[in-house]
């Protein structure tokens, strides 16, 4: 199938500003699912609120465009009440970790078969500029007059502590990379998280003096490196990219819910 | 021996309804005095194959029953106080969208943690207005076991009917308190079960466009037509938009189609009313008072009945407008400051003629209580 057929073009052009890195993970993520051949009637895709959430409503799936922060929680309902669909996620970093936090890390504890995917632009940038839980410190934003004095979340590590069984991260730079992790990550029985560093050349980086979208685009590059690398051995501030883990043994949640129906099912009877 | 007698708290009444209209699935978080029937439902719901799932919080369950409605089954909550405050959001949401949830409020002491094991019905109101926005929403109550499942059973009907969240308010003593319940055979109360659209495969389907009778004819997630939902406004497509038409008459519609039907929704009890020159108006276990109270005072002849209000939201203006016409007082019995008294209050061709017995101390009111009011209500001294 063509990417345009997975495309609801009745509702384009899209919203997002020139230069912002949604479009390439919308990209990445249309043909993971192309190359994987799923039905589109067996996808959901859930969203909260915010530049990342309006994804949802550009493809031609099964959409549920929610509040914000909740994605995850309502993706929960359609994922344990029908665990045949697929559920793709896609948050922002606002979104995913600072009023959805909560959900992202008892979906992860629960290892629910859900792939979330974080586009971790480190800014708010439908309400115009406000410093996110992924800024970290130093950086300037619409609340942030004299810069940020909060520390950000990694999210690779968050998502590993809470007990995410495929945890992976790229950039928007590297979309050939992220169509691959993206197919690794739904085909993964379980919770997954895919981290994709993404730009807000609109407000993140005019605030932070960091250029246009090819000169973010260009940092993304330059300041990340693939795990196990050369690159990364030699400097160890580089950001890891890669498969930080993937363990298909760990108990999807429905699966060990179908179990406990036919425990009580038997009991029942009995 | 009948297994469908049984002696039982309001909460496994709730539950017992529940399954009977064909609950399969039920989102919660614990509390008090509403966890029993998280408790019951965890067991209950996989021996037939449903789901039970305990969420991270109140907002969370809230959450995932309008998923799992979405997927086309039955769904519910429940919660108390401070829960039903952090539902409100996604309340508001499930209103915007149209799924078909119900949410049991089993109502205590507040406001902020108040009163936990305590009964109260001071959230009458935050189940009409706790959701920022315009919009209408469907509330029943009940002040014994046999129709804490009726209400139950009709509460799932109504909010397939209508495409809406749907309120249980209950309240702590009839949640906790223990009577008889006789379950009612499979077939005795019709049930309503999902609309599902008859458009075919490839023709166009719009989720959000309403049939000549109101009603939208709903398509399952996973089944064949995709479409979009969400708590923006919206077009027929489910598609957001802020075309002033379309934003007007979204809002009409999700108003107008539970506000016009009030009378069909409208669910009430007379007791001694036939004649009453005094009339009690109230609902949940405050009602148990005032009926007991109404037969009391009839076996001395005096004209005192009570008009139970089964449904709340939407107001039953017209009926208690009504009913209330010949009496020469009207008073209203509540746990709480006079919530459903002012709405009364605006009903009533004599608003000054609307009294209110209410006890807001966690304690129960009782039949003394009302009669004290009473007493000095029909000139007959303190």
């Amino acid at each position: 199938m063509a990417i345009k057929d997975y495309l609801r073009q009745r509702y384009f052009p899209h919203m997002w500003c020139p230069g912002c890195g949604h479009g390439i993970v919308l990209n990445s993520l249309i043909r993971a699912v192309e190359a994987l051949g799923l039905d589109k009637n067996e996808i959901v895709m859930t969203s909260g609120i915010g530049c990342s959430a309006r994804i949802s409503g550009y493809v031609d799936f099964h959409s549920l465009h929610t509040i914000h922060g909740r994605a995850l929680a309502f993706a929960t309902g359609v994922k344990l009440s029908k665990p045949e669909l697929k559920l793709l996620v896609p948050m922002g970093d606002g979104d995913a970790l600072a009023i959805g936090g909560n959900h992202f890390i008892h979906a992860a504890r629960r290892n629910i078969d859900i792939t979330a995917i974080v586009m971790n632009n480190r800014i708010y940038g439908m309400t115009g500029g406000q410093f996110s839980p992924l800024s970290g410190v130093g950086k300037k934003a619409t609340t942030a007059p004299y810069t940020t004095i909060d520390s950000g979340f990694d999210v690779v590590k968050l998502s590993m502590a809470a007990g995410a069984s495929f945890v992976a991260r790229t950039t928007v730079y590297h979309a050939i990379e992220a169509v691959d992790l993206l197919k690794r990550a739904i085909e993964h029985k379980g919770f997954s998280v895919v981290e994709i560093l993404s730009q807000c050349p609109t407000h993140y980086g005019r605030k932070n003096k960091e250029g246009d979208a090819a000169m973010m685009m260009e940092f993304q590059k330059n300041t990340t490196a693939k795990i196990g690398s050369k690159a990364l051995e030699k400097d160890p501030t580089l950001i890891p990219r890669g498969i930080f883990v993937d363990n298909p043994e760990t108990p999807e949640y429905c699966e060990s819910y179908d179990k406990i129906i036919e425990t009580a099912m038997k009991r029942s009877q009995s | 021996m009948n297994n469908n007698i049984k002696f039982i708290q309001g909460n496994e009444a709730c539950v017992e309804g529940a399954l009977y209209a064909g609950i399969n699935f039920f989102a919660g978080y614990p509390i008090t005095p509403s966890t029993e029937v998280a408790e019951l439902l965890s067991s209950r719901l996989p021996e037939k194959g449903g789901k039970f799932i305990q969420m991270e919080d109140e907002i969370a369950s809230m959450c995932a029953i309008i998923g799992a409605s979405l997927t086309g089954h039955k769904v519910m909550t429940a919660t108390s106080g401070p829960g039903f405050s952090l539902k409100q959001e996604a309340l508001g949401y499930a209103c915007m969208a149209e799924i078909p949830c119900v949410i049991v409020n089993v109502q205590r002491g507040g406001p902020s943690t108040g009163n936990p094991t305590h009964v109260s019905q001071g959230d009458v109101n935050q189940a009409k207005w706790g959701t920022h926005g315009d919009h209408s929403i469907i509330a029943l109550t009940a002040s014994n076991h046999q129709d804490v499942f009726a209400m139950t059973v009709d509460a799932f009907n109504l909010a397939e009917t209508y495409r809406t969240p749907v309120i249980l308010l209950f309240d702590e003593v009839v949640g906790h308190m223990r009577e008889k319940l006789v379950v009612p055979e499979k077939g005795d109360i019709p049930l309503v079960e999902r609309l599902r659209t008859s458009v075919r495969k490839g023709v166009d389907y719009h989720p959000y466009l309403p049939r000549e009778d109101g009603r939208l004819p709903m398509s399952d997630f996973g089944a064949e037509h995709r479409y979009n939902v969400t708590g923006l406004f919206h077009d027929m497509w489910g598609f957001p938009s802020n075309n002033p038409k379309v934003v007007r008459e979204l809002l009409h519609h999700i108003v107008d189609k539970i506000d016009n039907n009030v009378h069909t929704i409208t669910r009430y009890k007379e007791h001694y009313l036939e004649g009453a020159e005094y009339i009690m108006i109230s609902y949940g276990s405050s009602a148990r008072s005032a009926i007991h109270l109404a037969r009391s005072r009839r076996a001395r002849g005096e004209k005192v009945g009570v008009l139970e209000l089964q449904s709340i939201w939407p107001f039953p203006e017209t009926l208690i407008r009504e009913k209330c016409a010949g009496a020469r007082a009207v008073i209203v019995v509540e746990m709480n400051m006079g919530q459903v008294m002012r709405h009364v209050k605006a009903a009533v061709d004599k608003p000054e003629r609307v009294f209110l017995a209410n006890r807001i101390d966690g304690k129960l009111i009782t039949p003394t209580n009302i009669k004290t009011l009473l007493r000095v209500i029909q000139g007959r001294g303190v």
